[in-house]
C-alpha cells in the first residue's frame, strides 16, 4: 500500500462512536490493520484518526445466505466493492488543518465529525509528523506507527510532570520500554532518576530473552548515572562498578514500613496496631527491642498486647531482620547520599541483586522514598517560600507496582500520595506493572501517560482504560498488539493514541543514537 | 471507420420506444445492438429489444410452401413475390440521445420521426455511448415484452464487442449492475451468467 492512497468514504458515523468508512474496491480489507492511522478530508478541516476496527459488510443480506460462485474469477470480480464491501470503523481524534486555529496553534482535539462521504486517505509520513511533532530537545523518539517509517515523539517535558504507567503481561517488553524511557529522560535531561531497579536490569548490561547481552544506562552515559547496590557480591560477580554499596539501619525502619508489609508478612491487622505502640514506646530501636521481648511477661508496663499478636509480630520481624542488607545501624545516610547524586542530576539506580523477595523490595522501596518524598517536600516548600530554584524534577521507577499501590495500601504508602498529588512537589512515579488491575484504581486515574504493551486478561485492559474516552475503541487495538515490542501508548504526553512498533534496542547503532555526538568518542569503546 | 449501416426506417414512435421496419426481409439489427435514429438536431438512440417478421397484410397468414422444394432457398425463388409480402420489424427501445453533440443518457424530449431513418452505430459510437452505464437503468426499468435480464445481458455483449479488453468493460458493467440491482440478487446472477466472458 502506498502512502496517502485512498481507502474509501466516510458514510456514518457520530462524535462518540466514531466513524464508519466504506472501503473502494481497490482498498483490500486484508490490508487494514487496527491501529493504523488515517487522514479525512472533510470539507472544511482535515480530521486525523486511527483505524478500530475493521468488518464486512454486504448490500443484500441474501449474499450472505446464497453466496455467489467465486470461484468464477469474473464473478468475484464484480461482486467485490459492490454487493460485498469492507467497511473500517475510525476515530477521529485530532483536527490537523483546515481552520484558523489548527493553523496556528497546531493539531487540536476534535469537536466535530467530518461530513457524509468525506475521502478517508492513509495518514502520510507529514501527517504523523505534523501530530507527533519531531525529535528535539523536548521530545524523545520512542517508536515508529504501525507500517510507516514516521517517528513517534513522546514530549518527556509534559510526560515527567505527571505519573507514567508501562504496563503488559510478562515478556512483552516492558523492561525494554522502560529503559527506553528512562535513557530519553537522561538523553533530554527532562528529570533525574531514581530506579528501584528489582532485577538488576537497569544500571548494567542484562541479558534479554534470546541470550543477547543488553547495554544499560551506566554503560551510556556513564557520568550521569549512579549505581547503588544492596547486594555487593552479585554486583561484583556481574562486574558491575558500583558506587555505593546500600546498609540499612535497624533504627531507619519505622512503623509505617511494617504496615506496608502486612500482607507479604502474613501480620495481622493487631499486630501492626502493636507495631506503633511498641515504636512509641521504644523509639528508635524499637525493631530490635520487640525482637528480643521474651514473650508478653516481657512487654512494658502499660501495652496491651496479646500474646498471640506479639508471636505473629515477631515472626515476621525475624523475617525482615534476617536481609542481608539490614545492619543494626548503618554507618552511612544512604537516603542523604542518594539526595546527593540527585541534587547534582545525577541518576540513580538502585540494584536488588539476589533479593528479589517482594519483601526486600518493598521495605527498601518505601523506606527510601518516604525519606526522599519528605526532602522534596521541604525543599519544594522552601522553593515557594523564599523564591528559590526549585529542586530537580525527580521521576521514581517502581516494579511490581501493584504491591505498592493496590486498594488496600494504596493510601498508607508513600507511593499513593506520590500519585496522587507529588506532582505538585516535582515528584512522579514512573510504575512499571504487569498486572495493572492490581492496582489502586484512584491511582490509575491520576497516571497521566500510559504505555501497554499487550495485555488479554479482561480486568488489566479495563483497568488501563479507565477514564479514557473511546475504551471500547482501545480495548480492540490494545487486545490485538503483537506480543513483541509493540505498545499502546496514550495520555498526557501524546496527542493521540498511538500504537508504536518500539524503537530498535540492543544493536550498537541503536546504542549510538542515543549518545550525542560529541559524546561519543569518549565511549568509542562501548560498540567494539 | 467503418461506415454508418442504414437498417431500416421508423414507422411507429413513441417517447419510450420506436419500431422501424428493414428494408430488406431479415436483415434485422442483433438483439442488444445500439441503433439511431435522427430528429433534425436530435439523435436518438436505441437498444434493438424484440424484431420480428411477418406478412404485410395482417389477414393474410404464411402458409407452408416447401413440400416439393429440395432447399429452403428454393421456396424463395420459385416464389419470388414472398420477399414483397412479408416485412421485418424491430423496435428498440430509447436509452438517450444527442443534442448539440453532447450525448445525453436519458430520454429525448421528443419521439423519433416516423419515416426517419434507422442506422446501425459503428463500434467507435458504441464506445462512446456505452461510456456511461446509465442507459443500464432505463432498460431495467423499462417493462419491455422480453426478460429484461436476456436484454441487458445482449445489450453488454453486443457493446463489449467494440472493445479490445472485452473483459474489462464487462466487469465495470457487471459492477454498475451489482448496485442497481443490489436489491435484486437472482436477477444480478442471471445477467452476470449470460455476459460472462
Amino acid at each position: 500500500m502506498t502512502e496517502n492512497e485512498r481507502l474509501g468514504i466516510v458514510v456514518s458515523g457520530s462524535l462518540n462512536k466514531g466513524v464508519e468508512v466504506r472501503l473502494d474496491k481497490s482498498a483490500s480489507v486484508e490490508d487494514m490493520v487496527v491501529g493504523r492511522f488515517v487522514t479525512i478530508e472533510g470539507q472544511k478541516r482535515r480530521f486525523f484518526g486511527m483505524i478500530t476496527d475493521v468488518s464486512l459488510g454486504v448490500t443484500d443480506p441474501t449474499l450472505t445466505v446464497v453466496p455467489p460462485d467465486i470461484s468464477d474469477p469474473f464473478i468475484a470480480e464484480v461482486i467485490a466493492g459492490t454487493g460485498t464491501f469492507g467497511t473500517i470503523h475510525v476515530s477521529p481524534s485530532l483536527v490537523i488543518g483546515g481552520d484558523a486555529v489548527t493553523m496556528l496553534e497546531g493539531p487540536q482535539p476534535v469537536k466535530t465529525i467530518p461530513s457524509h462521504f468525506s475521502e478517508v486517505r492513509l495518514a502520510s509520513q507529514r501527517d504523523v509528523e505534523l501530530v507527533f511533532g519531531t525529535e528535539d530537545e523536548k521530545r524523545f523518539f520512542i517508536g515508529t506507527p504501525l507500517d510507516m517509517e514516521t517517528k513517534v515523539c513522546l514530549n518527556l517535558e509534559e510526560f515527567v510532570k505527571r505519573s507514567n504507567g508501562v504496563f503488559g503481561k510478562s515478556g512483552t517488553g516492558k523492561t525494554f520500554l522502560t529503559r527506553l524511557l528512562l535513557i530519553g529522560m537522561l538523553q533530554k535531561g527532562a528529570a533525574v532518576n531514581l530506579v528501584f531497579d528489582m532485577h538488576s536490569e537497569y544500571g548494567w548490561e542484562s541479558r534479554d530473552e534470546r541470550g543477547r547481552k543488553v547495554k544499560a544506562l551506566k554503560q551510556l552515559f556513564s557520568s550521569q548515572v549512579a549505581v547503588f547496590t544492596l547486594d555487593e557480591e552479585s554486583s561484583r560477580r556481574r562486574k558491575v562498578t558500583t558506587d555505593f554499596v546500600v546498609k540499612i539501619g535497624y533504627d531507619e525502619i519505622e512503623p509505617e514500613d511494617v504496615a506496608l508489609l502486612r500482607q507479604t508478612l502474613n501480620l495481622t491487622e493487631l499486630a501492626v496496631e502493636a507495631v506503633y505502640q511498641l515504636a512509641r514506646r521504644f523509639g528508635k530501636g524499637w525493631l530490635q527491642d520487640t525482637v528480643n521481648l521474651k514473650g508478653i511477661d516481657d512487654l512494658p508496663e502499660g501495652l496491651n498486647i496479646h500474646e498471640s499478636t506479639l508471636q505473629n509480630l515477631q515472626r515476621g520481624l525475624a523475617t525482615v531482620k534476617r536481609l542481608p542488607f539490614l545492619v543494626p545501624h548503618s554507618p552511612d545516610n544512604t537516603v542523604k547520599r542518594i539526595l546527593g547524586y540527585l541534587e547534582r542530576g545525577t541518576n540513580v539506580v538502585l540494584e536488588f541483586g539476589r533479593y528479589t523477595d517482594i519483601t526486600a523490595y518493598i521495605l527498601v522501596a518505601n523506606l527510601l522514598t518516604r525519606r526522599i518524598h519528605a526532602r522534596y517536600r521541604e525543599a519544594m516548600e522552601r522553593a515557594t517560600g523564599e523564591g528559590t530554584a526549585q529542586p530537580r524534577q525527580l521521576v521514581i521507577t517502581i516494579e511490581e507496582a501493584h504491591r505498592f499501590l493496590n486498594p488496600e495500601v494504596s493510601s498508607k504508602t508513600i507511593f499513593g500520595t506520590i500519585a496522587r498529588e507529588m506532582r505538585k512537589y516535582n515528584v512522579t512515579l514512573l510504575v512499571v506493572d504487569q498486572r495493572p488491575s492490581g492496582i489502586d484504581s484512584e491511582v490509575m486515574s491520576q497516571v497521566g501517560t500510559k504505555i501497554t504493551c499487550l495485555l488479554d486478561d479482561e480486568r488489566d485492559v479495563d483497568s488501563v482504560l479507565t477514564g479514557v474516552p473511546n475504551k471500547g475503541e482501545l480495548k480492540s487495538v490494545l487486545s490485538k498488539l503483537e506480543s513483541k515490542q509493540q505498545a499502546l501508548i496514550f495520555g498526557h504526553a501524546v496527542p493521540v493514541a498511538v500504537v508504536v512498533r518500539t524503537r530498535e534496542y540492543g544493536s550498537a547503532q541503536s546504542y549510538k543514537d542515543f549518545i550525542p555526538k560529541e559524546a561519543e568518542k569518549d565511549i568509542k569503546g562501548l560498540w567494539e | 471507420m467503418q461506415e454508418t449501416q442504414r437498417v431500416g426506417e421508423v414507422i411507429q414512435a413513441s417517447t419510450r420506444d420506436f419500431v422501424a421496419q428493414c428494408y430488406e426481409l431479415y436483415q434485422i439489427p442483433p438483439l442488444g445492438s445500439l441503433v439511431k435514429t435522427k430528429d433534425q438536431s436530435l439523435e436518438l438512440y436505441g437498444v434493438v429489444y424484440n424484431a420480428a417478421t411477418t406478412s404485410l397484410e395482417p389477414g393474410r397468414h404464411p402458409i407452408a410452401r416447401g413440400r416439393e422444394e429440395k432447399t429452403e432457398e428454393g421456396i424463395y425463388q420459385t416464389s419470388p413475390q414472398l420477399l414483397k409480402l412479408l416485412k421485418s420489424e424491430f423496435g428498440a427501445v430509447v436509452v438517450g440521445h444527442r443534442q448539440d453533440k453532447r450525448l445525453y443518457h436519458y430520454l429525448p424530449p421528443t419521439p423519433a420521426r416516423i419515416h426517419g431513418f434507422v442506422y446501425q452505430c459503428t463500434p467507435a459510437e458504441v464506445m462512446e455511448f456505452s461510456q456511461s452505464f446509465d442507459f443500464l437503468n432505463i432498460i431495467i426499468n423499462a417493462r419491455l415484452p422480453v426478460s429484461t435480464e436476456e436484454l441487458v445481458a445482449a445489450a453488454l455483449r453486443q457493446m463489449s464487442q467494440a472493445y479490445e479488453d472485452q473483459r474489462a468493460f464487462l466487469v465495470a458493467a457487471g459492477r454498475e449492475l451489482a448496485i442497481l440491482l443490489s436489491g435484486n440478487l437472482s436477477q444480478l446472477k442471471a445477467i452476470l451468467g449470460r455476459i460472462r466472458p
